[in-house]
C-alpha cells in the first residue's frame, strides 16, 4: 500500500467529514455537501487532487450498483401493487413528459439528438435523497403530495436501470468504447444468441437467488459470526455484478434483480443493514469525485448561460409536475408541495451524465456545465420549498388537514415491530395478525426464523439490538415497538438503543419480574408487562373461585390487585437506588399490600352492600 | 358586597357538564364517532368514554363520584339498545349512585343538578309511537332514567334523540352534529329553567324552534 494512496484517502475522506456536516447544518442535502467537498479539493480551488478524480469516480460508481441492489431489496411487492396506478401513471407521465419537453429544447439549442436525449433522460430525474428526507422531516409522507412524490421517485429509481442499459446504444460512431462490451461473451455473437444469453443470465440470477443464496446465508448465519455475514452479503453483490459484466450486461440491472429476489427472504433487513454503509460511503466518494471533476474555467466564462439554463430546467420540470398533479386531482396546496419538491434534477443525473461522458455521448466541456446545472437546481430546492411554505401555502390554507373528515376517517396503517419471536413474542404476533395487523418481526435464531417463515410469518433474521438493523426494519417510521426478547439483559440493551436513537417510538416491553421492571422504568419505559404478574394473578383468581368465591368477585379482586401492584412498582422504583431505604420500603410495601388487600376485601363487601341487594339499602331507607 | 360579587361571577361562569358516554362498538358507529367531537374543545365539558376507561367493567367509583360532584349537568350519551342503555352504563349507575350519597335520607350529593340523555336509535321516529312497531314512545321507554334522576333530586331535561342512524346521509349527519353543538352551547351558558322545556318531547324540538331565522 503506497503512501500516495493513504494521502489520497485522507484528502477525500477528510473533505467529506468537513463539508457534509456543514451542508446538513444549513439544511442542505448531504449530496451537496459531498459535491462541495469535491469542488474544494479539486484542481480549481485547493488543487489537492488532479486528474485522478475521474479514476476514483469509476471505482466509486460501484456505490450506484449497491444502491440499486438496495432499491430492489426494498421494493415491497405488496406496496408496489397497491400503488401501481400512481407509480405507472404519475411516474411514467413525469418521466416521458419531462424527457420529451427537455429533448425538444436541447435539440433546438443545436445539440445532436443522441446528446439531447441523454441529457433529457438525466434531467428528468429528481432527487430521491433530498425529497424523501424533507418529506420525512416535515411529517408529510402520508399526505397525498407525499404519496405522489414517492410514486414518481420510485418510478425514476427503476427507470434508471433500462436507461443505463439503453445509453450505450446511442454511442456515436467511431467512438466504440471497447471496455463496455468488448471483453464480454455477448460481443461478436449474432443478435438472437445475445438475447438468449441475456435471458439465461437473468434466469440464473433468479434461480441462484432463491435456491443458492438463501440456504448459503442460512448456513452462514448459523455460525453466528457477524463479519462473515457481512462478507457474504458483499460477495453476493460483487458476484452478481461481475457475472453481469462478464455476460456484457449492466451490473446495475443484475444487482437490482438480485435485490428483488432476496426481498422476500428472511435476510432482507440484515442484508440491507450490511450493504448500506458500503453503499453510502461509495456513493459519497462518487459525489466527491464528481465535484472534483467539474471544470470551473468553463463555467466562469458563461455564468449567465448556466444559471438561466438551470432556471429554465426547473420551470419546465415544475410545469410538467403541476400538470400531472392537476390531472390526478391533487388539491392546490398539495400540488404546489408536490411540484416544488420534485422540480430539481437529482443525484441519478450525475450517474447518467458521467456514464454518458464515458461512452462519449456528452463531451467533457458540456458535461462540466451540466454537472454545475444539476448542482445548482439541487441547491435551490430547499429555498423553493421555503418559499412555498411561507408565501404560497398560506394562500390555500392547509386544507387537507383542516377539512373535517366526517366519520369515515382514513385509517393510516401504523407500523409495528416485534423484537424477539419466541413463545412470548409469537403469541403477541398471532393475536395482532388475527386482527389483521401485520408486523415486522425480528429474531436472531435462524432455525426458528426458517420454521416460522414456513408457517407464513414475516420474520426477519437479525440481532434486534443493532441500530442499523432497527433502521432497516423501519424503526424511524414505525409507531410501536414491542420488545419481547427472551433474555431480559438483551431486552434491556434493546431498550437503551431505542430510547437513545428513536425517542418518538412508542415502546411496550416485556419484563421477567419486578427487578427488570425497575431497570426499564429507569430508562423511561412506561408500558411494562411482567411475565410473573398477570399469569400469577389469573391463577390466584381461579384459586379463589375454587375456594368458593363467586367468579365475578374474584376477578374484580384480581384486577384491583394488578392496579395496586403497578402503582406500588412505580413508587418503589424511585426509592430503590438507596439500598437501605429499598429494603425498608419493601417490607413496608408488603405490609401495606396486606393491609390494602384486607381493606379491599372489606371495601368490596361494602360496595356490594351499597347496591340494591345489600343490607345497607334496607337500613338507610328504613331511617325515613 | 362580597356576596354580590361572588354571585355575579357565578352567573357569568358557564355550567360545568359531565358527559358519560357508553358505546360498546364505537368503531362501527359512524354517527357517534362524528358527533362526540362536538364535546371537544370546551373548558367546561368533561367526557368519560366508559368502554375505553373500564373495558373490564371495573369502575373507579371514587373517581366517578368526584367527577359527578364537580359538575352541574350530567349527560348520559348512549345508543338505544333493547329500549335501554348498554350494560356498562347500567353498571355505572348501579355502582356510582350509592345509597347515602346519591339517594336515601342522607343522599343529597346530586341535589339541584341536572340530568339529560343523548340517544342514537336505529329506528325512525314514527316507529316509536303508540301506532308504530315499538308501541311506546321514547319518553315512555326512558321512564326508569327519569325516575332515577328524580330519586337523586336532579332535574331531568327532555332527551336529545337522533333517529334512523342506520341510513343517515352525510348532510343530515352534519346537521345533527351542529344541533348537538347548539345544545352544548345552550346548556353551558343559560341559567337553566326546566319550566320552559317541559312542553317538549325531545330537546331537538326546542332547538329547532328557537333557531334564529
Amino acid at each position: 500500500m503506497s503512501s500516495d494512496f493513504l494521502v489520497r484517502a485522507i484528502v477525500f475522506i477528510g473533505a467529506a467529514i468537513v463539508f457534509v456536516p456543514i451542508a446538513r447544518k444549513f439544511g442542505l442535502s448531504s449530496v451537496l455537501g459531498y459535491l462541495f467537498a469535491g469542488i474544494v479539493i479539486g484542481p480549481y480551488v485547493l488543487g489537492l487532487v488532479g486528474g485522478e478524480g475521474s479514476d476514483i469516480m469509476h471505482a466509486a460508481e460501484f456505490g450506484v450498483v449497491m444502491m440499486l441492489f438496495l432499491i430492489g431489496l426494498e421494493l415491497d411487492p405488496n406496496k408496489f401493487w397497491e400503488m401501481r396506478k400512481a407509480i405507472t401513471g404519475m411516474g411514467a407521465l413525469q418521466m416521458i413528459g419531462t424527457s420529451i419537453l427537455l429533448f425538444t429544447v436541447f435539440s433546438f439549442a443545436g445539440l445532436n439528438w443522441q446528446t439531447s436525449l441523454a441529457i433529457a433522460l438525466a434531467f428528468a430525474m429528481s432527487s430521491t435523497a433530498i425529497v424523501l428526507q424533507t418529506l420525512k422531516e416535515k411529517h408529510l409522507i402520508h399526505t397525498s403530495a407525499g404519496e405522489s412524490s414517492f410514486s414518481v421517485l420510485l418510478f425514476q429509481d427503476i427507470a434508471v436501470i433500462p436507461i443505463l442499459a439503453f445509453l450505450p446504444l446511442l454511442e456515436t460512431q467511431g467512438t466504440k468504447s471497447s471496455d463496455i462490451a468488448g471483453n464480454s461473451i455477448i460481443a461478436g455473437q449474432p443478435a438472437f444468441v445475445q438475447i438468449i444469453i441475456i435471458i439465461l443470465a437473468v434466469i440464473l440470477i433468479l434461480l441462484a437467488g432463491r435456491y443458492l443464496a438463501v440456504p448459503f446465508l442460512r448456513f452462514i448465519s448459523r455460525t453466528g459470526l457477524r463479519e462473515l455475514f457481512t462478507a457474504s452479503s458483499l460477495f453476493i453483490v460483487v458476484g452478481v455484478a461481475a457475472l453481469m459484466q462478464l455476460v456484457g450486461l449492466s451490473s446495475a440491472l443484475g444487482t437490482f434483480i438480485a435485490g428483488v429476489v432476496l426481498a422476500n427472504s428472511e435476510f432482507k433487513h440484515e442484508l440491507e443493514s450490511d450493504i448500506d454503509p458500503f453503499k453510502s460511503l461509495l456513493l459519497g466518494l462518487f459525489f466527491v469525485s464528481v465535484g472534483a471533476t467539474i471544470n470551473f474555467e468553463l463555467i466562469a466564462k458563461e455564468p449567465v448561460f448556466i444559471i438561466s439554463i438551470s432556471l429554465l430546467v426547473i420551470l419546465l420540470k415544475f410545469s410538467v409536475l403541476f400538470g400531472i398533479g392537476k390531472f390526478f386531482k391533487l388539491s392546490n396546496d398539495q400540488n404546489f408541495l408536490f411540484s416544488f419538491g420534485l422540480c430539481q434534477v437529482g443525484e441519478f443525473a450525475f450517474v447518467l451524465l458521467s456514464f454518458s461522458n464515458q461512452i462519449n455521448i456528452i463531451d467533457q466541456e458540456l458535461n462540466s456545465k451540466l454537472m454545475a446545472i444539476v448542482a445548482i437546481t439541487m441547491t435551490i430546492t430547499p429555498l423553493l420549498l421555503l418559499i412555498n411554505e411561507k408565501f404560497i401555502d398560506p394562500i390555500f390554507g392547509t386544507k387537507e388537514l383542516e377539512e373535517e373528515q366526517l366519520a369515515d376517517e382514513i385509517e393510516i396503517k401504523r407500523k409495528v415491530i416485534i423484537a424477539g419471536f419466541g413463545h412470548f413474542g409469537s403469541t403477541i404476533g398471532r393475536l395482532l395478525r388475527a386482527n389483521k395487523i401485520e408486523s415486522t418481526i425480528l429474531d436472531n435464531d435462524s432455525d426458528r426464523v426458517e420454521l416460522l417463515r414456513k408457517m407464513g410469518f414475516k420474520v426477519y433474521y437479525g440481532d434486534a439490538t443493532r441500530l442499523d438493523l432497527l433502521k432497516a426494519a423501519g424503526a424511524d417510521e414505525a409507531y410501536l415497538l414491542i420488545a419481547a426478547i427472551d433474555s431480559p439483559e438483551v431486552n434491556l440493551e434493546l431498550m437503551k438503543t431505542v430510547k437513545r436513537n428513536f425517542p418518538d417510538l412508542k415502546i411496550m416491553a416485556r419484563a421477567r419480574n419486578r427487578y427488570d421492571a425497575y431497570e426499564l422504568l429507569d430508562l423511561g419505559v412506561s408500558h411494562i408487562y411482567r411475565e410473573t404478574l398477570y399469569t400469577a394473578v389469573n391463577l390466584a383468581v381461579d384459586a379463589l373461585t375454587q375456594l368458593g368465591f363467586r367468579k365475578y368477585t374474584a376477578r374484580r379482586q384480581g384486577l384491583k390487585f394488578i392496579k395496586f401492584d403497578e402503582l406500588a412498582l412505580r413508587k418503589l422504583a424511585d426509592s430503590r437506588h438507596n439500598l437501605k431505604e429499598y429494603i425498608l420500603n419493601v417490607r413496608e410495601e408488603i405490609e401495606m399490600q396486606e393491609q390494602i388487600l384486607q381493606n379491599d376485601l372489606q371495601l368490596n363487601m361494602d360496595t356490594s352492600e351499597s347496591t340494591w341487594d345489600g343490607t345497607k339499602v334496607a337500613e338507610e331507607l328504613s331511617k325515613s | 358586597m362580597n356576596y354580590i360579587a361572588e354571585n355575579r361571577i357565578k352567573e357569568c361562569m358557564p355550567n360545568k357538564i359531565l358527559v358519560i358516554f357508553a358505546h360498546p362498538l364505537l368503531e362501527r358507529s359512524r354517527i357517534n364517532r362524528s358527533i362526540i367531537r362536538k364535546y371537544q374543545g370546551h373548558a367546561n365539558v368533561k367526557f368519560h368514554d366508559l368502554y375505553e376507561l373500564y373495558p373490564d367493567f371495573n369502575i373507579d367509583i371514587e373517581f366517578e363520584k368526584e367527577s359527578v360532584s364537580d359538575n352541574d349537568i350530567l349527560i348520559l350519551h348512549h345508543p338505544f339498545y333493547w329500549y335501554s342503555c348498554p350494560p356498562l352504563l347500567k353498571q355505572w349507575l348501579d355502582m356510582v349512585l350509592e345509597v347515602g350519597w346519591a339517594y336515601g335520607p342522607d343522599g343529597n350529593a346530586l341535589e339541584g343538578k341536572t340530568m339529560m340523555q343523548v340517544i342514537t336509535s336505529g329506528g325512525p321516529k314514527l316507529a316509536y309511537s303508540h301506532e308504530g312497531g315499538n308501541k311506546f314512545t321514547i319518553r315512555e321507554f326512558l321512564r326508569p332514567f327519569e325516575q332515577t334522576a328524580a330519586l337523586c333530586k336532579m332535574k331531568y331535561l327532555p332527551p336529545f334523540v337522533i333517529h334512523g342512524t342506520h341510513r343517515i346521509s352525510n348532510i343530515d349527519l352534519a346537521d345533527h352534529a351542529n344541533q348537538l353543538a347548539g345544545l352544548i352551547g345552550y346548556l353551558s351558558l343559560k341559567d337553566l329553567n326546566d319550566a320552559d322545556l317541559s312542553d317538549y318531547q325531545y330537546f331537538n324540538d326546542f332547538l329547532i324552534e328557537r333557531r334564529p331565522v
